[in-house]
């Protein structure tokens, strides 16, 4: 019988099965923030446990309020510098270094395929685009996957989506990846300075299979509209298809980022060639070529005849742009359904959309335009790495001749507790990932949708959709 | 073992978030004691108010997708300690159920009818349960009504609930 790619990853990594179906495996990554870690470390500290299985295992990172905004928020940062320094964890990323984690720990090359990586934060599930399975843990697992490097799961049950254009004529394709036609105006490849050296070659998505206007985020809230909330409970969302294998990895780390929404444990997408380029610049020394690369991370592709307990097709030949309406994110509508909905703040940012491709997209709808006098716009770089090439591109530029505030990498406003908290009774219009009661400050109301939409959004002062 | 008796609170709603349980503003305590007075602040579940129907109670059950959201193991804290050890519900977000076992407390699923039928029974009444450990049933009583339903928990839920976690089970294991 076949192996889907979570079980594969499961069986390279086994260490115990305790009873029945519960897999304890090791990990190759435990990932910290200064919300989820502080009190981990806290209560090791308490047993007499303060020990780490392996320094150079833990990435560590303070995120979610940076600067600290108040001394509770300070404390924190603190405790998790201190632990830093005193187990000689290298891959501790302070003040002015750092950003949202699911942005800078991939960005930095500590995901790989096959690897298996916890972390004290839902969002984890987001590592997943790379081939790996990540999850989000508390506290207690966290503190047992610092001390010895293992975790405890449920064996792995997969849900396939097969993502597909049923009407694909690659003679029409749009953005972002549509390096050819240079008419297209909302072309964010256009907006490259030739003479900037930061033209990477990790954007590799030149053919993308998603209808004009449509992203990934629209994509996955489609997929959890149509699931539910509790759609992936306990199973791993396998994301494959034609239109997966087109996108960017900044593409699929929006799409398995918001696995979870649909209470999955992890979304993973197979290790291919647009993995190895992401890659290359961290495992260059590893591998001969990148065909090797390829051919050695391929044992984590699912076998042909692997065994899921559900699958999906998607075809997304008429998919809409998708924005949510309610307090949950499977409460989703087309955007032509939504449209003229009043906004007070439009966000761009967080581990759901705050890459340099969505920078670049609602830029490309942004050039030249102002944001309404009735609406507040904040952007947030994810990671400083992400706003030095926004700044070489030109396109933090654009954002403060729209009108925007740039704030520096942060979790910040997506989960209301710094840098654009809502006051009640207000709307935003956000790139993020959750719409729950309160979530970016109580009283107000958050609707998801895709980074071109939210710009669209905040030229129009409600919302809009970016190709009318 | 942490006790799993005591007064029921019934919470009538599907899909009740992290985020509803605890915000994300209070995550920046330090002490668990400190989440007691937060508990389901913001909540959106119409006639119940978190400052006069919490307290007093043990025990909550619920309905599916209980814990849905953050990673946050102060949500299982802010039960614990306002004496809440037990959450019954029809179905459980995976990283919420985990911390619930992982601390030492339990989330507990019934069959949907058989929840249904509880809810018909006891929710706004004056309703009690107690927990039997060793013959895995629970027993509602409201006035005259009572009602015993068995449950179902694995061996390894069970002896990280025996044991009260998961960091020393590990640390001696693994
Ligand atoms: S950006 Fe938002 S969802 Fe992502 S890790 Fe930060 S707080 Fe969580």
């Amino acid at each position: 019988m076949g192996k889907t790619v979570a079980e594969k990853i499961f069986d390279a990594h086994h260490v115990d099965c305790p009873s029945g179906d519960i897999h304890v495996i090791s990990l190759d990554a435990v990932f910290c923030h200064e919300i989820t870690t502080p009190i981990a470390i806290t209560d090791l500290m308490a047993r007499g446990k303060d020990r780490v299985f392996d320094p150079s295992k833990i990435k560590a990172v303070i995120d979610h309020v940076t600067p600290a905004k108040d001394s509770k928020t300070a404390m924190q940062g603190k405790i998790l510098r201190d632990w830093a320094v005193r187990h000689g964890i290298k891959d501790f990323f302070d003040i002015g270094r750092n950003g949202v984690c699911h942005a800078i720990f991939p960005e930095k090359g500590f995901v790989r395929p096959g690897f298996t990586i916890i972390m004290g934060d839902s969002h984890t599930c987001t590592h997943g685009a790379f081939g790996a399975f990540a999850a989000g843990v508390g506290t207690t697992d966290l503190e047992v996957g610092i001390l010895k490097g293992v975790c405890a799961f449920k064996k792995p049950e997969s849900i396939k989506v097969n993502i597909f254009n049923s009407l694909h004529n690659p003679s029409s394709l749009h953005n972002p990846s549509n390096l050819h036609n240079p008419t297209n105006l909302h072309n964010p490849t256009n907006l490259h300075n030739p003479t900037n050296p930061h033209n990477s070659d990790n954007f590799n998505n030149s053919g993308s299979l998603l209808p004009k206007g449509v992203y990934a985020k629209d994509v996955i809230l489609a997929l959890i509209g149509q699931i539910g909330v509790n759609g992936a409970t306990n199973k791993i969302i396998e994301f494959c298809g034609s239109v997966v294998d087109k996108m960017s990895m900044d593409e699929r780390m929006t799409l398995c980022n918001m696995a979870v929404e649909a209470g999955a444990t992890s979304g993973i997408c197979s290790p291919d060639m647009v993995t190895v380029d992401y890659l290359w610049q961290f495992i260059k020394d590893e591998y001969q070529s990148k065909e090797a690369a390829l051919e050695s991370f391929s044992k984590f592709r699912p076998d042909s005849d692997a065994v899921y307990s559900k699958t999906i097709d998607m075809d997304i030949s008429n998919l809409e742009p998708q924005v949510t309406y309610g307090y949950k994110p499977d409460q989703v509508k087309p955007v032509s359904e939504m449209e003229g909905t009043r906004i007070d703040q439009v966000y761009i940012g967080s581990c759901t959309n705050g890459r340099l491709e969505d920078l670049e997209i609602a830029a490309s709808i942004l050039k030249g335009k102002k944001i309404a006098d009735s609406v507040r716009g904040i952007v947030s770089p994810a990671t400083p790495d992400i706003y030095s090439k926004a700044l070489d591109k030109g396109i933090i530029k654009i954002f403060m001749d729209a009108g925007f505030c740039v704030t520096n990498p942060t979790c910040g406003a997506c989960l209301g507790m710094s840098n654009g908290v809502l006051a009640d009774g207000e709307v935003c219009a956000a790139t993020t990932n959750r719409n729950f009661n309160g979530r970016m400050g109580k009283g107000g109301m958050v609707h998801l949708m895709s980074p071109a939409t939210a710009a669209a959004s905040a030229i129009k002062g409600y919302i809009a959709n970016s190709e009318i | 073992m942490k006790n799993f008796n005591g007064k029921v609170l019934f919470l009538d709603r599907s899909d009740i978030n992290t985020d509803e349980i605890i915000p994300a503003k209070y995550l920046t305590e330090i002490s668990k004691e400190a989440l007691k007075p937060y508990l389901l602040e913001d909540i959106v579940l119409q006639g119940f108010s978190p400052a006069n129907d919490i307290k007093g109670k043990s025990v909550v059950i619920t309905r599916d997708n209980f814990g849905c959201g953050s990673s946050r193991e102060h949500a299982p804290w802010a039960f614990e300690v306002n004496g809440i050890n037990l959450v019954i519900a029809s179905g459980f977000a995976r990283i919420f159920r985990q911390n619930m076992f992982n601390c030492g407390m339990m989330a507990v699923e019934l069959d949907k009818a058989l929840l249904d039928k509880i809810f018909n029974l006891f929710a706004n009444k004056d309703t009690s349960l107690e927990t039997d450990m060793d013959k895995m049933t629970f027993k509602f009583t409201a006035g005259d009504l009572k009602e015993i339903v068995p449950f179902t928990i694995s061996e390894y839920d069970f002896s990280l609930v025996k044991a009260g976690g998961w960091v020393d089970y590990a640390d001696k294991n693994y």
